[in-house]
């Protein structure tokens, strides 16, 4: 019966497919005609928002909302026609046989679809989209001349990616008349869960923070930055931050499980691309805070909206332009370069210029004491944009360089910025410790005295836990122990003083308050992680037969076989270890499309550590070249930052955002009435 | 003059962008003269990568030399690798390592599974010496002659164009001399 039903379901489809069969085959162009209406109405969405703002046609206002809908609406046709020419193989389009397969698994065709430049632009302009429509839908309360010109900028924005997309990157072209029979295949390293979600929810927040700007560019037009702007653009870029954190952390996590070396931060231009508008996001969240609550700041937060943009669109410069390859490379096919760098001074130069230019008439003067809040959050400020301008000196020099001496290539690693990005986080940490304890305006003195104790106490652990590790018989060198229980001291310090707070707390506990508890707790635990996973893991690089036992840090690895496994698209070799009862299955894999080989970790998660193991060579007598590593509390890392995470979208949550709109709306309404 | 203030990024961006441009069209700041060039190389007591020896500057005299920093952390020196161990083959020059701010453990493993092309291998794990030799990035490689004099300091990975251009021209000037 069941078979009966399912084949004619098979039957179906199949008709429908066939009776569609010659408007699928045209697949490629619909979605490219669709990326073009997108276009167009990104355009009309500009000039409707922008010019009724300005020229106070409520109308054209009002009915701009629909053309993000149809934006929309058109660029989702677009990304699922591309979906499906990814599924039915249809190997006439480049960009699809460039990266895919017939044996691909159905799920890797997808996330195939933004495994690689084109098509991954083409994402970021559907998610663009997306965020555009959002705004549309519930900004629909904002006055008329902000929601326009939030909606104008937005749409502006995205006429320019639209452009880049269609000018230099379309992933529908055809490849005719000779349509190859056999899919190059996807990077075997993007064949991964990592990847299906890593690119979307990093985008998610690149283009999200496109809002703040968008708001801030609203505001210096509209001569609009008070508390209530600041309580507008608060939820949003709390989001964007929000799904950046969480890319970031995947990305972490990806690159620990799936490059082999067990390293989960490798401080490479990739990384620095999303980690520089997450350090200046993280600065511009707090500043909107004091802008809310105290209304100063203002300034300088509407410029921190145009520094986090800046620094995603040079993100996407960074990774999109093909400077990474070779500046060489870049320089030979400069197209797609050339156009970002345009768009990205374009963006960067006007709005800098509108700041410039508008910002000395709107900003205000408000007064605050030492040790007060203000001061607090101002000195987050400051640590995080000398963290941004570390990490945006370290990333761009090897690049400077390469382009200026004409091909010489030098690499700033991770001494340079662990040298200076750690103090910044350890000095970081102290304050963050204080937060709890600042109050607006003016802090009073004997408030410090308690978290002075908590201090102490913290002081007290950190000296044990430092005797302990000196007592184990351990070879280490004191200067890491002294960082280790430094960051343990501080980060127990910090979770004491939240937790003090939290518990002494008279009053309501809003979500927003338990938002900024998770997010600095967050911060500890992932501090804790870090300090401790990169001073006590234990690593052996050994070379073993099948039968061999290799003990390491009191533990017996026992290499028991390998075998051969044959996966969808690839050949493996499969070894099996056993460690104290339980099995791990390291993998060498060769995907046979590429002919290209790839290591897949043996890992079995814990706690308090990870036991991990990679397969290195096969060499010819029969041995293995095997990395086994003990990761110790490297989880934390990244559980760290899903409580950042977690801590954004609470924040968002909170009721006050809306229950202020609601008000402000019923404010409305009287006033209409009278 | 407070206006003159919110005026700063702007300028500072387009300074920024000014400075990127001209740079493409500046002369290759690994060819502007070092102040170390014609310097005696910087005293140092450190210990040798494979033996553990602790060797001083006056290991680095009689013969003229490539002294060459490089980490397993960087990229650009396993890149560079390959050309550094085609010239220890080719000329039978000497060529010192100083392992840069690494791993001792991940160095020496680098060295045996990509070869080894030093004569031997100066650790410098804290930084020291690269401080002393204002290394800021790796690789970098110097000339030094043999009486413990750098002639040349060059940023950056050695290739087949500068080896030729630039290293050669000296090497050859030195050993004429």
């Amino acid at each position: 019966m069941t078979t009966s039903t399912s084949d004619v379901l098979t039957a179906k489809y199949e008709s429908l497919d066939a009776t569609l069969g010659t408007l699928w085959g045209a697949g490629p162009e619909i979605g490219h005609l669709a990326a073009i209406i997108g276009l167009v109405a990104a355009i009309v969405l500009s000039v409707l928002g922008h010019v009724g703002a300005a020229t106070r046609r409520r109308s054209w206002v009002e009915n701009s909302g629909s053309f993000a809908v149809l934006q929309l609406i058109t660029l989702v046709v677009a990304f699922v026609l591309l979906v499906h020419a990814f599924l039915k193989d249809d190997y006439s389009v480049v960009y699809v046989v460039s990266n895919s397969n017939a044996l691909l698994p159905w799920y890797y065709k997808v996330s195939a679809v933004w495994g690689a430049h084109e098509g991954s632009f083409l994402l970021w302009t559907l998610i663009m989209a997306g965020w555009t429509f959002a705004v549309a839908m519930i900004g629909r309360r904002l006055p008329y001349q902000i929601y326009g010109r939030v909606l104008g900028t937005l749409g502006l924005l995205n006429t320019g990616f639209l452009l880049f997309l269609l000018q230099t990157s379309n992933p529908f072209l055809r490849l005719v008349p000779n349509v190859p029979t056999v899919g190059a295949d996807l990077n075997p390293l993007l064949q991964d869960f990592g990847l299906i979600v890593h690119p979307p929810l990093l985008y998610a927040g690149y283009v999200g923070f496109s809002v703040a700007f968008a708001f801030g560019v609203a505001g210096l037009i509209s001569g609009r930055l008070d508390a209530t702007w600041a309580r507008w653009t608060r939820p949003w870029t709390n989001v964007a931050w929000a799904f950046l954190t969480v890319g970031i952390t995947l990305g972490s996590w990806w690159a620990y499980y799936e490059l082999g070396w067990g390293g989960w931060w490798f401080w490479d231009p990739v990384e620095n691309a999303s980690f520089m508008p997450w350090l200046a996001g993280t600065a511009l969240i707090h500043s909107l805070a004091v802008t809310e609550k105290r209304s100063a700041f203002r300034s300088w937060t509407v410029l921190l909206t145009i520094l986090t943009f800046s620094l995603c669109l040079l993100g996407a410069f960074i990774v999109r332009s093909g400077v990474l390859t070779s500046v060489h490379a870049f320089a030979v096919d400069p197209e797609r370069g050339v156009f970002l760098l345009v768009l990205l001074g374009v963006t960067v130069g006007g709005s800098l210029a509108l700041y410039a230019i508008r910002v000395p008439a709107i900003r205000g003067r408000i007064a605050y004491m030492g040790l007060s809040r203000e001061l607090f959050l101002l000195i987050n400020n400051a640590l995080f944009v000398v963290a941004v301008a570390v990490v945006l000196v370290g990333t761009l020099y090897p690049l400077a360089y390469e382009a200026v001496t004409g091909g010489d290539k030098i690499s700033v690693g991770p001494p340079y910025f662990n040298r200076l990005f750690v103090p910044l986080m350890g000095l970081l940490a102290v304050f963050l410790a204080l937060v709890p304890v600042a109050r607006w305006k003016r802090t009073p003195i004997r408030l410090f005295r308690q978290v002075c104790w908590l201090l102490l106490a913290s002081m007290l652990v950190g000296a044990v836990f430092f005797v302990v590790a000196i007592m184990s018989d351990r070879v280490l060198n004191i200067g890491s122990i002294v960082g280790v229980v430094i960051a343990v001291t501080l980060a127990l310090w910090l979770l004491l003083s939240h937790s003090v707070d939290f518990i002494q707390r008279k009053g309501a506990r809003p979500l927003g308050y338990l938002g900024m508890l998770l997010a600095h707790i967050g911060f500890a635990v992932g501090a804790v992680g870090v300090a401790t996973t990169s001073v006590f893991s234990h690593e052996t690089e050994v070379r073993l037969s099948p039968g061999d036992t290799v003990e390491l840090n009191a533990r017996q690895y026992h290499f028991v076989s390998v075998t051969t496994v044959n996966g969808p698209n690839y050949i493996a070799q499969r070894a099996k270890f056993d460690v104290g009862g339980i099995s791990l299955y390291p993998e060498k894999r060769n995907y046979l499309a590429r002919d290209s080989v790839m290591t897949e970790a043996g890992i079995e998660p814990g706690f308090f550590q990870d036991l991990y193991i990679a397969l290195g060579e096969p060499l010819p007598d029969g041995s293995w070249g095997v990395r086994i590593q003990e990761k110790v509390l490297v989880r934390w890392v990244w559980c760290g930052g899903l409580l950042v995470c977690f801590g954004g979208l609470l924040a968002v949550m909170d009721g006050r955002y809306r229950r202020l709109a609601l008000r402000r709306d019923g404010l409305a309404t009287a006033v209409k009435a009278a | 003059m407070k206006r003159a203030v919110f005026f700063a990024p702007f300028i500072g961006f387009i300074a920024l962008v000014a400075i990127l441009y001209a740079g493409f069209h500046l002369n290759d700041p690994s060819h502007l003269p070092s102040a170390l060039v014609g310097q005696r190389f910087p005293g140092f007591e450190l210990p040798e990568l494979t033996s553990g020896k602790v060797l001083g500057h006056q290991t680095l005299l009689g013969e003229i030399r490539l002294v060459n920093v490089w980490a397993t952390w960087c990229p650009t020196c396993l890149h560079e690798h390959t050309t550094l161990m085609d010239i220890r083959r080719a000329t039978g020059l000497s060529i010192v390592g100083i392992n840069y701010r690494d791993d001792g453990e991940k160095a020496r493993r680098w060295l045996s599974l990509y070869g080894d092309p030093y004569d031997f291998t100066i650790v410098d794990a804290n930084g020291d010496l690269g401080v002393e030799l204002g290394v800021y990035g790796a690789p970098e490689t110097f000339i030094v002659d043999a009486d413990g004099i750098i002639r040349f300091r060059h940023v950056g990975d050695v290739n087949d164009g500068n080896w030729n251009r630039e290293f050669l021209p000296i090497l050859d000037s030195l050993t004429d001399g």
